[in-house]
């Protein structure tokens, strides 16, 4: 039973919220789309915090609401579990600090309310992992918005919860700071079993953190799946745009640290990713921009391009005007390309072309 | 002054302390629930509780009183209610004056608190509830702290004006010497008797009570750091 389910139906004015969809019950789940979506209020439904008539909510087999629309068997209908008795975490765009208790205050406040049996993360673990120790005696209005954002993470996390909501943590934080949570929140990804839902309507943060996707659209999933899939489908909006990226998960299988090289290994080849901070059998996620990728009919000679691939044009769809969105198989991982409507012309290019892709720039992500 | 004219000034001064500090006690307590109930509410009853709560700030005391006067006394209803409990009446007692001076001090105690509820957002209250803060315990240990100003602001105002009200003692109290007689009804005695230099005694200790309960006010709220 390790999955989210959710069935939720809502009307609120002239926005309508009718959601059906199963979550895998580990890992990040994005909850990716424009604003206005119903992105945040599908969030709070499962929290607890508004509740949607006729919803049903079930985490890992715990029945968290059930209006009786029918899916639990056996169960009491008009079950509705208060959000203080659901064991999760919330966090969202703005920290929310109790201002009138210190950080060690906020970080205590949760864990004292949980039972002793309840507790699988230790409050040193979380303060680790987030790197606040320094904050604890601090008080919040003293905090930047990146070490407020840690805190309400961090004590989100001490609550030892089943399911961690994020609705948009970084939004609120600039550039430099979100650069500064991001990687606390791929440690979180990495380091602990606590499956996550994540809210953002920035296709950077669900390329790096998610393993699944939904994609909502006026109140309504458009698309469920895995990210890799999602992110490269050309009927939806993701593989569209200037940001348009496939995501590759390679291991990495050797490093040539004169060139300040690594190399890993994918479904799809060999990739070479400018990095030395990577060990041999680490596992990465890569991110290939679309822009980034020119297609060739024959493998280039005497080329500086480090990553050609051998691929078959899977679909075409066109994107902004002169320019294409050409997707491809390469040894079952797909890509991304974005060409001009002249060259695919001149190439002649159609669904089940063999081409070469040349790849100028890949980014590791995490 | 003589020593029988001293003793007659500390009874006042000892029965309007006592009075201010039940009322204030008994504000506090009656109007946490209230002023959390017109801070969140939704209910159209909000508007018709709100004002009946400010009708003290623009009626003049002294209906007030008459209207208290005649629902506690023999033929009105809650009047009849006491002595069906075996309580008497309330009229021309310290418990009645308690009762007055609750219904004229309360709008001085809700408005702040209600303006500290409005102002504290829903936000805390969700942070606590999804840290499994029941209601109850994050009203205690959320609300309770944050609003802190607001309550030492409710609790100097009540008690303010309690001391200093005049209408409704003298109505509902009349002037029984330690028992209703409040140092406001103490100096329109003294007035009335001619006796200014009595009354400049209490009234200028009320000017003094009254401007350092300001200056405390000042003092005592949190300042905005910016």
């Amino acid at each position: 039973m390790s999955n989210i389910k959710a069935t939720f139906k809502r009307v609120v004015g002239n926005f309508s919220l009718d959601i059906d969809v199963q979550l895998p019950g580990r890992g990040v789940s994005a909850i990716f789309g424009p604003s206005g979506s119903g992105k945040t209020s599908f969030l709070r439904c499962i929290a607890g915090l508004e509740r949607a008539p006729g919803g049903y909510l079930s985490v890992n087999g715990e029945v968290w609401q059930d209006d009786g629309v029918g899916v639990g068997v056996g169960v009491a209908k008009r079950l509705f579990k208060p959000v203080h008795k659901r064991s999760l975490g919330y966090v969202s765009q703005a920290a929310n600090l109790f201002t009138h208790l210190s950080v060690q205050g906020n970080l205590d406040y949760g864990l004292q309310r949980i039972s002793n049996a309840e507790r699988k993360v230790s409050l040193d673990q979380v303060v680790d992992l987030l790197g606040i120790h320094k904050l604890l005696a601090r008080q919040p209005a003293t905090l930047s918005g990146g070490e407020s954002q840690r805190v309400a993470i961090a004590r989100a996390l001490a609550t030892s919860p089943q399911l961690l909501l994020m609705d948009e943590p970084l939004a609120a934080l600039d550039v430099q700071r979100k650069a500064e949570v991001l990687p606390y929140l791929e440690r979180l990804h990495t380091e602990l079993a606590i499956p996550v839902i994540y809210v953002s309507h920035a296709p950077d943060e669900v390329a790096r953190l998610a393993d699944h996707l939904v994609l909502l659209d006026a109140g309504q999933v458009i698309a469920s799946g895995a990210t890799q899939d999602l992110m490269t489908r050309l009927d939806l909006p993701l593989a569209h745009g200037d940001a348009a990226a496939a995501i590759i998960d390679a291991v990495v299988t050797q490093i040539e640290p004169q060139y300040h090289l690594s190399h890993a290994e994918f479904s799809g080849g060999h990739i070479s990713l400018l990095n030395t901070s990577l060990q041999i059998g680490q596992r990465v996620r890569v991110r290939v921009q679309a822009r980034d990728v020119s297609l060739t009919l024959a493998h280039q000679q005497g080329t500086s391009v480090l990553n050609i691939f051998a691929a078959s044009v899977t679909a075409i769809s066109s994107d902004s005007p002169g320019q294409v969105m050409v997707a491809l198989d390469a040894g079952g991982a797909t890509l991304l390309a974005r060409i001009t409507q002249k060259s695919l012309v001149a190439l002649d290019l159609q669904s089940g072309s063999k081409v070469f892709a040349q790849v100028k720039g890949v980014a590791v992500l995490g | 002054m003589t020593p029988a004219e001293i003793q007659a000034i500390w009874q006042a001064v000892w029965l309007t302390f006592k009075l201010a500090s039940i009322t204030t006690l008994v504000l506090l307590l009656l109007c946490t629930p209230l002023a959390w109930w017109l801070a969140t509410t939704r209910s159209w009853l909000k508007g018709p509780i709100s004002a009946v709560v400010a009708l003290p700030l623009v009626l003049p005391p002294v209906v007030i009183g008459f209207y208290l006067l005649v629902l506690m006394g023999p033929k009105g209803p809650v009047g009849q209610f006491t002595q069906s409990l075996g309580w008497g009446l309330l009229p021309f007692t310290f418990a009645g004056l308690v009762v007055g001076s609750i219904f004229y001090s309360l709008p001085f105690v809700v408005k702040p608190l209600e303006n500290a509820f409005e102002a504290l957002g829903r936000a805390p209250l969700e942070a606590a509830a999804t840290l499994r803060a029941s209601p109850l315990d994050t009203f205690v240990s959320v609300v309770l702290p944050l609003s802190k100003p607001a309550y030492i602001t409710a609790a100097v105002m009540g008690f303010a004006h309690t001391v200093g009200e005049f209408g409704i003692v003298l109505m509902l109290g009349g002037n029984i010497p330690g028992q209703t007689r409040t140092l406001s009804v103490q100096i329109y005695d003294h007035v009335e008797a001619l006796e200014y230099a009595q009354a400049h005694w209490l009234a200028g200790g009320l000017m003094v009570f009254a401007f350092a309960v300001l200056l405390a006010l000042h003092w005592l709220q949190p300042k905005r750091t910016a």
